[in-house]
């Protein structure tokens, strides 16, 4: 795989690293022919010149290279790993901040496995690529380089050996590797199927025992399982045709380096010296090349995450303008929607507009009930005026009270000063893997505890608090207390209460929650409702009967609107 | 010690093909050894100038060795991976085995998707233990007998200090280098999980995090947990890296020790110089098979973590005591329970107090209380998911423990909350309630589930696929599927547990007129929590909230 000059430009001093990488390959290069060198030279005179004089220096010699090689593998790996470790760390910060930007709209809850994948594991997957691929791939052109030349200048006919049989080996590789690629690939995909449909089997193994089939099922993992490994081998078969000739291509050009300079030994054509020196450096000729093959299925899957991480990094995010005017006072504007027109990127058969021609007013104080049938664009007002999308035609702007010409826009407000008014009750708010007081906190992250059980009482929430094993400090989450809907409603409410912001955005559940529990909701809602705006995605019934005006939405228009009073 | 005997117990009978691939393992390096020995053999040879014929069994030799290398190679990557899939199929049958007579109750603390999907990684990693933990050191072993006997046969001396090296590079150095990574490598794990938890809240609560304009104090805490983990992994990576020098310092000692050892010997003409450059050249090649040996000891440990896991939820008892006679025949379906006391485990508080009612066959019980109140333990309790304490339960007059769990499940048709749809057709799905069933019969039951016709609309109506990797179905549909099983399956006795809790108003009503045709002539116990729709019912059993939180519905999903 090419170096991907994004993944690059992402890390500043990822090129000194790399740099330093090079220079220390370079250096290796360098050592790895000296120790050649010497061990043919001590062998040579020990072997066929004896008395030739003192080799106690030549051994030392040795020795020094051989711990030099040592400390130069040690520090080239080390500066690859910082350089690993460098990409990790800045493309995780960019990336989980640029999906923050892009907003819930982008991450939404369905594809937050495959998000948080990608940050967690996909980010990991860089790893190798840097501290191992890319160090090869220096290691690749520099030690064969190196060797060829100096093997040129010792025995030109064995030189000619290594560079005719590298291109012929590099050839057959990348042939076989072409041709498998694909296949295997997707035999890889394969296995996460099988994978899948095993997690399939235990997820439902309940369902399956209460239909008594599950004894079944242990015949049909074993027959997928068996199937599997069969049509994966006859895959495999040709797949690993290609270390057949990595190792075929390296140890045959080793035995003929061999054969052809024993002969030519043999009829004094060449010396013992510079022979050994060349047999001792043919293998390390070949080496790189058979680490970079191993070393392939790294850059594989860097290559796929890092298209993925681009994808993201280089989605726009909607424009968030700067604040530029003040807040408006609280609670003293009209929320104004005018012909806003707003469609779903196109993604799938998304393209279909939610939003057409809406225009409505909500006066301070006023509880405007939003209806309609599923799909009719409910959800996306409240997204609209959470600014997690931006409109793309009409206007939503905020109204002073008392001066109907002093309009506050879009452009006007950042989204972080927009949203200090606006406190949210989602149908289903998510809970932190945190203690019940952070979750609250997230209304107001500066509140004394004192506020916090404060706004909990009022949410009716305190009760139930209090009863958990460690109050208002229990983890709510996988290792922790798991809360019920209703609970859940309720400390969602809480946060609202921390918050007191003067515009309420309420989804009204549409789960049942019992009798006692949906009183107690009712009733904190209520609460909450009094002296704020409040924009409601209503389902009941009574809900919609009480409140001051009732917009109907049908397939992203207002199909009719009602006073309270004027039917 | 005690899991490493068990798991290989597991794969005790695949030893054949283990130790096949583990020879040609073996076969491959011992070719790579041959190919520099008899090379540097062979020039050393050809330097005294012998005659041709002279060097005729060496050159043979050299060729044969640069062949067969690369043949081994192969056809040990090709017998290891057959290993290794055979060794996936077996630990996926054996953990099925194990676990099936566990479901549900031995499953429940592990029911959250992210653990099951936790044992489905842990059969993966193992599925390696073969590849990447057997197989090294036992081709280490034999290199290294073979380089004994190799080196041996030149001088003793040659062959301890090649072994001494040797047991350094392959034993030694990974033992400290685990020694020393040991803490920081748990600490590694402990980091990642914590920045993953952080990452997957952050991203599904996002929404909440950006209309509380939350999301940058979240981004400093994940930066901060980033920042930690990059740290640690840098410390061990240069632990690795140590291990990689260390362990090519060795390798190239050993070298240059077997010449330190040797040119005096050759000086003094108790050896023939021709095997200088042999004797060097064959040491640097044995080293080859201790190279992959740090890696194993690091997936040693995994391996280990990973079955220790697996073998705990293995050894998990049945909540169910097993049944020696066949089960009775129940007259009637009657179900008649009495002071009923149930808790989930020995020192966690009642979730059931003295439960008593008499529901005659064909009747129906409304059963309503808030949640908390125990009123799903209920409903495991009657399909025999657990074994209850104190008191008794009663079907068609024997008590519920003479029956076999297998042979309640037939008796009783459940729809629940939640069902569970297979990664499958919606025919495949609807045939788990009755294998045998005729198309008509799939579709008589589709139709009087009020789902016929959404299916007709479907592009491949019943062949079209669902659940996790194919279309979803809206709840209101899900609900109708599961009814649709529940005609197909035409047990005597139904439980309806919340059946419609999470459908919209519209859809509640299509689904409890389906419903109401199910329940006719069936014995019906509803559980809900609102009072809507218990017209139906010939009596009202009311629990009260007990505060305890019980687990969710045991039996969906």
């Amino acid at each position: 795989m090419k170096l991907d000059k994004r993944l690059l430009a992402q890390a500043g001093n990822i090129k000194l690293y790399l740099g330093l990488t090079v220079g220390l390959g370079l250096a290796s290069a360098l050592v790895i022919i000296g120790q050649a060198h010497f061990l043919s030279e001590i062998i040579d005179r020990v072997f066929l010149k004896p008395g030739s004089g003192e080799i106690a220096g030549a051994i030392l010699i040795l020795l020094g290279l051989i711990v030099g090689r040592a400390g130069l593998g040690w520090g080239s790996e080390a500066a690859a790993n910082r350089a690993a470790a460098h990409v990790k760390l800045v493309l995780r910060e960019k990336l989980f901040g640029h999906l923050t930007q892009l907003g819930p709209t982008y991450t939404r809850r369905e594809r937050s496995g495959e998000l948080s994948n990608l940050l967690t594991e996909g980010v990991e997957s860089l790893d190798p690529y840097f501290s191992q691929y890319i160090p090869q791939i220096f290691l690749t052109m520099l030690v064969p380089t190196s060797v060829l030349i100096v093997v040129f200048a010792t025995d030109f006919l064995s030189g000619i050996v290594l560079l005719v049989t590298a291109p012929i080996i590099t050839f057959f590789m990348i042939l076989i590797g072409l041709k498998t690629k694909a296949v295997s690939q997707q035999q890889w995909s394969v296995l996460g199927q099988m994978s899948a449909h095993f997690l399939d089997v235990l997820q439902g193994l309940t369902t399956l025992k209460l239909f008594g089939r599950s004894q079944r099922q242990e015949e049909t993992v074993r027959r997928i399982s068996d199937r599997y490994r069969i049509t994966t081998l006859k895959v495999l078969r040709i797949a690993f045709l290609s270390a057949l000739v990595m190792e075929l291509g390296a140890t045959l050009s080793t035995a003929i380096v061999a054969v052809e300079i024993g002969l030519r030994l043999l009829h004094n054509q060449i010396e013992f010296q510079p022979a050994l020196f060349v047999l001792l450096l043919a293998p390390e000729f070949y080496l790189p090349l058979r680490s970079l093959g191993s070393r392939f299925h790294a850059s594989t899957s860097a290559g796929a995450a890092s298209a993925d991480i681009f994808k993201i990094l280089e989605t726009k995010p909607p424009v968030a303008p700067a604040a530029l005017r003040p807040l408006p006072a609280a609670n003293n504007f009209i929320i104004r929607f005018e012909q806003v027109e707003y469609s779903y990127p196109d993604e799938q058969d998304q393209s279909r507009p939610a939003l057409r021609d809406v225009s409505f007013k909500v006066l301070p104080g006023q509880k405007v009930a939003i209806v309609g049938p599923s799909g009719a664009g409910k959800s996306t007002i409240f997204q609209l005026l959470l600014r997690f999308i931006a409109p793309d035609n009409g206007a939503i702007s905020l109204v002073a009270c008392n001066d109907s010409e002093k309009a506050l826009g879009w452009q006007d407000l950042s989204a972080q000063q927009w949203r200090e008014l606006i406190a949210w009750v989602p149908q289903s708010p998510y809970l932190f893997n945190t203690s019940v007081a952070e979750n609250i906190r997230l209304g107001r992250p500066e509140a004394t505890l004192e506020e916090v059980m404060a706004a909990a009482q009022q949410a009716h929430a305190h009760e139930f608090i209090m009863e958990l094993p460690q109050g208002y400090a229990t983890v709510i989450g996988e290792r922790g207390t798991r809360l019920s809907g209703g609970q859940a409603q309720r400390l969602s409410l809480a946060r609202a209460f921390l918050k007191d912001a003067p515009v309420l955005l309420l989804d009204e559940p549409t789960s049942n929650l019992d009798p006692e529990t949906e009183r107690l909701v009712l009733d904190a809602t209520e609460k909450l409702a009094q002296g704020r705006t409040v924009l409601l995605i209503a389902h009941r019934p009574a809900t919609i009967e009480r409140a001051d005006r009732v917009i109907h939405l049908e397939n992203g228009r207002v199909s009719a609107t009602r006073q309270r009073g004027i039917a | 010690m005690k899991t490493l005997g068990r798991l290989l117990k597991l794969a005790w009978p695949l030893r054949g093909g283990m130790a096949l691939a583990g020879l040609l393992g073996f076969a491959t390096i011992a070719a790579g050894i041959g190919l520099m020995t008899t090379s540097a053999y062979l020039i050393s040879m050809a330097a005294l100038h012998p005659s041709v014929a002279a060097l005729g069994v060496a050159i043979v030799e050299v060729r044969f060795f640069g062949l067969a290398r690369g043949v081994f190679r192969y056809l040990e990557r090709y017998v290891s991976h057959d290993v290794t899939f055979r060794l996936l199929a077996r630990l996926r049958v054996w953990f099925f085995q194990v676990v099936e007579p566990l479901a549900p109750a031995g499953l429940m603390p592990h029911r959250s998707g992210d653990l099951l999907s936790r044992i489905i990684s842990d059969i993966e990693t193992l599925q390696n233990f073969y590849l990447k933990v057997i197989a090294p050191p036992l081709v280490a072993a034999l290199v290294g007998v073979g380089m004994w006997l190799l080196l041996g046969a030149f001088n003793p001396l040659f062959a301890v200090s090649f072994t001494a090296f040797y047991l350094l590079a392959g034993v030694a150095l990974p033992l400290l280098v685990r020694q020393l990574s040991r803490t920081l490598g748990r600490e590694v794990i402990t980091s990642r999980a914590e920045l993953n938890t952080q990452l997957v809240d952050g991203l599904q609560g996002m929404a909440d995090l950006v209309a509380f304009n939350q999301a940058e104090r979240y981004q400093a805490q994940v930066a901060r947990l980033n920042r930690r983990l990059i740290a640690q992994q840098k410390r061990l990576a240069w632990l690795n890296a140590m291990q990689t020098a260390l362990g090519t310092l060795l390798m190239n000692l050993a070298m240059w020790t077997m010449l330190v050892l040797a040119i005096p010997m050759v000086q003094s003409g108790q050896l023939d110089g021709i095997y200088l450059a042999l004797l060097g050249l064959a040491t640097l090649a044995g080293f080859e098979a201790v190279l992959p040996l740090p890696g194993a000891f690091q997936q040693l440990d995994s391996s280990l973590e990973a079955a220790r896991r697996l073998f705990e939820i293995a050894d998990t008892a049945p909540a169910v005591a097993p049944v020696a006679t066949p089960s009775p025949t129940p007259p009637d379906f009657g179900i008649i329970v009495k002071g009923l006391s149930f808790r989930y485990q020995p020192d966690e508080p009642l979730v059931l107090e003295n439960v008593s009612f008499d529901l005659r066959s064909g009747q129906t019980l409304a059963l309503v209380g808030p949640s908390g109140a125990g009123k799903s333990t209920l409903a495991n309790l009657l399909l025999r998911f657990w074994d209850y304490q104190e008191g008794s339960i009663k079907l068609g007059g024997h008590e519920l423990r003479e029956y076999a769990p297998d042979d309640i499940a037939a008796l009783i048709g459940v729809v629940a909350q939640t069902t569970h749809l297979f990664n499958a057709t919606i025919r495949e799905n609807l045939l788990i309630a009755r294998s045998t069933a005729t198309q008509e019969e799939i579709e008589a039951a589709a139709r009087l589930a009020r789902l016929h016709d959404f299916i007709k609309g479907l592009p491949q109506g019943y062949n079209t696929r669902v659940g996790e990797m194919g279309l979803a179905l809206s709840g209101g549909e899900r609900q109708r599927l599961a009814i649709a099983r529940a005609i197909l399956k035409n047990a005597p006795i139904l439980i309806l547990d919340e059946a419609t809790a999470n459908l919209d108003p519209e859809n509640e009503r299509e689904v409890l007129a389906s419903i109401h045709s199910l329940m006719e002539g069936r014995t019906t116990i509803i559980i809900t929590h609102s009072m809507a729709g218990l017209q139906q019912a010939d009596q009202l059993l009311r629990l009260e909230e007990r505060h305890i939180p019980e687990p969710e519905t045991a039996y969906i999903s």
